[in-house]
């Protein structure tokens, strides 16, 4: 019998049928006892997001790529926009708290202002998982790019590119009440720190204004012609700095880096078209992903809100005029909504 | 003892004069021809938009709306392109929604008699919003392949001179030519110093106050354009920025009081280039942010400041109130 046996899985795996040869009376299905916990857990729950506002490629994308994943399996989603309005945004976090959504989605505007209240919602139970930009408090998960590590890269990238040239570089910062702009500038500081040789002859805030970086970029080349590079803080605003190297006729001559979500027109059109040297992407559709996994497995962990905290930084995708071309490198929007 | 009396365009013309001499001597780099015309060109967008809002402050209005006229009708101009549509019908479908923007302005506050603040308030609000809601994919509009020879309303040089100063000039030498050489510009400085006498005497002036709003938009909506072209995109969500406020600053800074009726052309290229004077200056110091908003403040404070101890308030002011 067991000779038999051994002879039809033999022959089974030949014919590459193995896997169905596994349990012996093959002709009964056998129940996975973890997926009808797992879809109950996530039947009729409620997301809600806040994101600092609608209407950009990072806010659509996370919306699109986290209800694509999770609306089949029954969740349920809420979306308060503050259209850039840090009080109506703190509104809308107080009001979701007496709502009781089963897990919230936090775009922070600054370190400070959500961070009471999101302790307030995890010790009321709900789940909050903060994208990009973090606050003060940590809460259950946090999903987003490491500013530092963009600044530290982009740094690196350019003050490579200065080699053997003037050495001279420009830094165009967003918008100073901002985190993120302030957690990249001590990434550059990092490097620049290893590298006394560089100097900076510019480094302002163009408040992520596209006009307003043109406007300080020509002025500062018109003062440094001989510029080697610049680092950019959001490839929406320098795509003003690239029109002012271009205009000055320095494309290649002055390395521009940047960084910013990835989405096509914006960020690989840019790349091969010569306007940014090197655009770091935070891939949007991956980050969607992770954060529609961390609501999966805190749903169906049934952790206590706030007892676990994690994080998952994401990986950066550094554009180039290499991969600018690939399918893979950038995302676009249309897409992601299908 | 004869007084001396300055007025205010003098003063801020004096101010400029001074900080212009002042970074010329310190600043080496600044009173080279390229930085200046990279100072003019920094604030041609901003001078273009001034002109607009004189017109209107002429009048004795004001268009709170005006960067509404900027982004929404240029953000279309790309989104179409973008969506497949020709440059043409682009152009066409912005410069119709430009002018009807204008003349729902007009007769709010010609005919239906909206104190001009409050609906242009209210009218530049929802067309921001219509173009978030139902116009726009994203908030940054981006530049597509369809606009190819456009971006040279806003880049490149014309016989040596930047294109965007270019076309300052040019919106200048067409708005002073409105306001000092036609009937038209004639009435609109009669209602501008005073509406009523200004109707009592014949001067259609409902007309050319809907006019006055139109010619507003249409030269916001060319900003808009020069600003698209310069920056290879729109970045629709200047609406929520404070550049109305500098193109108010501008004006009035300039010399044109709110009250109506005085100034022109010159004041607000006066007040541009005080301002592109500042920010220039600032920018080659690499003043902090901070900072740069302090000095911008003193600045205007002690023009204004300036302005009071010269010329006092009269009898006239105190009965109008200057806003």
């Amino acid at each position: 019998m067991t000779t038999s046996k051994t002879t039809l899985k033999v022959a089974l795996a030949t014919l590459g049928l193995a896997a169905f040869a596994a349990p012996a009376p093959a002709q009964q299905g056998l129940d996975e006892p973890f997926q009808k916990p797992f879809r109950e857990a996530l039947a009729g729950k409620t997301v809600a997001y806040v994101p600092v506002a609608m209407n950009f490629d990072l806010t659509e994308g996370w919306w699109a790529g986290m209800k694509k994943e999770l609306e089949p399996f029954g969740v349920k989603f809420e979306i308060r926009d503050p259209n850039w309005s840090t009080n109506a945004g703190a509104q809308a976090v107080t009001s979701l708290i007496s709502e009781k959504p089963a897990v919230m989605i936090i775009h922070n505007p600054d370190v400070q202002t959500y961070a009471k209240l999101l302790q307030r919602a995890e010790n009321e139970g709900i789940y909050v998982i903060q994208i990009n930009m973090g606050s003060a408090y940590r809460s259950s998960a946090f999903v987003g790019a490491n500013w530092i590590e963009i600044g530290e890269k982009n740094a690196e990238a350019v003050v490579k590119a200065c080699e053997g040239k003037s050495n001279k570089i420009a830094i165009v910062q967003g918008a100073l009440s901002a985190a993120t702009s302030a957690y990249t500038l001590k990434g550059v500081e990092n490097v620049l720190a290893k590298h006394p040789e560089v100097k900076v002859v510019s480094s302002q805030a163009a408040d992520w204004d596209a006009a307003k970086a043109k406007a300080i970029t020509q002025t500062v080349l018109k003062q440094n012609p001989d510029l080697c590079g610049i680092v950019g803080f959001w490839d929406g605003m320098d795509i003003g700095t690239a029109a002012a190297v271009k205009e000055a006729g320095l494309t290649g001559k002055v390395f521009l880096a940047t960084s910013g979500g990835g989405e096509r027109k914006g960020a690989c059109e840019l790349v091969k078209s010569g306007g940014f040297d090197l655009d770091l992407s935070y891939d949007v559709p991956t980050q969607a992903a992770d954060l529609a996994a961390m609501i999966k497995w805190l749903l169906s962990s049934g952790v206590k809100a706030g007892s676990v905290k994690g994080a998952a930084y994401t990986t950066l995708i550094p554009i180039t005029k290499d991969n600018a071309d690939s399918q893979t490198a950038c995302w676009n929007l249309a897409d992601m909504k299908k | 003892m004869k007084r001396v009396r300055f007025s205010q365009q003098e003063i801020v013309f004096a101010v400029f004069a001074l900080l212009f001499a002042v970074f010329s001597i310190f600043l080496p780099g600044f009173l080279s021809p390229d930085n200046m015309l990279t100072l003019l060109q920094n604030v041609a967008v901003l001078g273009i938009l001034g002109l607009a809002m004189a017109i209107v402050v002429i009048g004795r209005g004001i268009d709170i709306s005006l960067i509404a006229a900027l982004a929404v009708p240029s953000g279309l101009v790309l989104q179409m392109v973008q969506n497949g549509h020709s440059l043409t019908a682009a152009l066409a479908a912005a410069v119709l929604f430009t002018i009807c923007f204008g003349l729902v302005n007009g007769w709010l506050i010609a005919y239906a008699e909206v104190p001009s603040l409050f609906a242009t308030l209210a009218t530049g609000i929802f067309v921001a919003g219509l173009g978030q809601a139902a116009l726009f994919q994203l908030d940054v509009v981006q530049w597509s392949d369809g606009m190819a020879g456009f971006e040279r309303l806003g880049q490149g040089t014309i016989f040596g001179v930047p294109t965007s100063i270019v076309m300052f000039a040019v919106a200048c030498v067409v708005v002073a030519l409105l306001l000092r050489q036609t009937r038209w510009g004639a009435y609109i400085y009669a209602i501008g110093d005073n509406p009523y006498a200004a109707r009592v005497t014949g001067i259609p002036s409902r007309p050319i106050v809907v006019l006055q709003y139109v010619l507003a938009s249409l030269i916001g909506c060319f900003a808009g354009l020069v600003m698209a072209a310069s920056v290879n995109s729109m970045p629709t969500r200047i609406f929520n920025s404070t550049l109305i406020y500098d193109v108010i600053l501008v004006v009035v800074l300039g010399g044109i009081g709110l009250s109506g009726g005085r100034g022109g052309v010159v004041n607000v290229v006066i007040g541009t280039l005080l301002i592109g004077t500042m920010l220039n200056g600032m920018t080659i110091l690499d003043v902090p942010y901070a900072g740069q908003n302090l000095i911008k403040g003193v600045v205007l404070l002690a023009a204004v400041i300036t302005d009071s101890f010269l010329n006092p308030r009269n009898e006239e002011t105190a009965q109008q109130g200057d806003i």
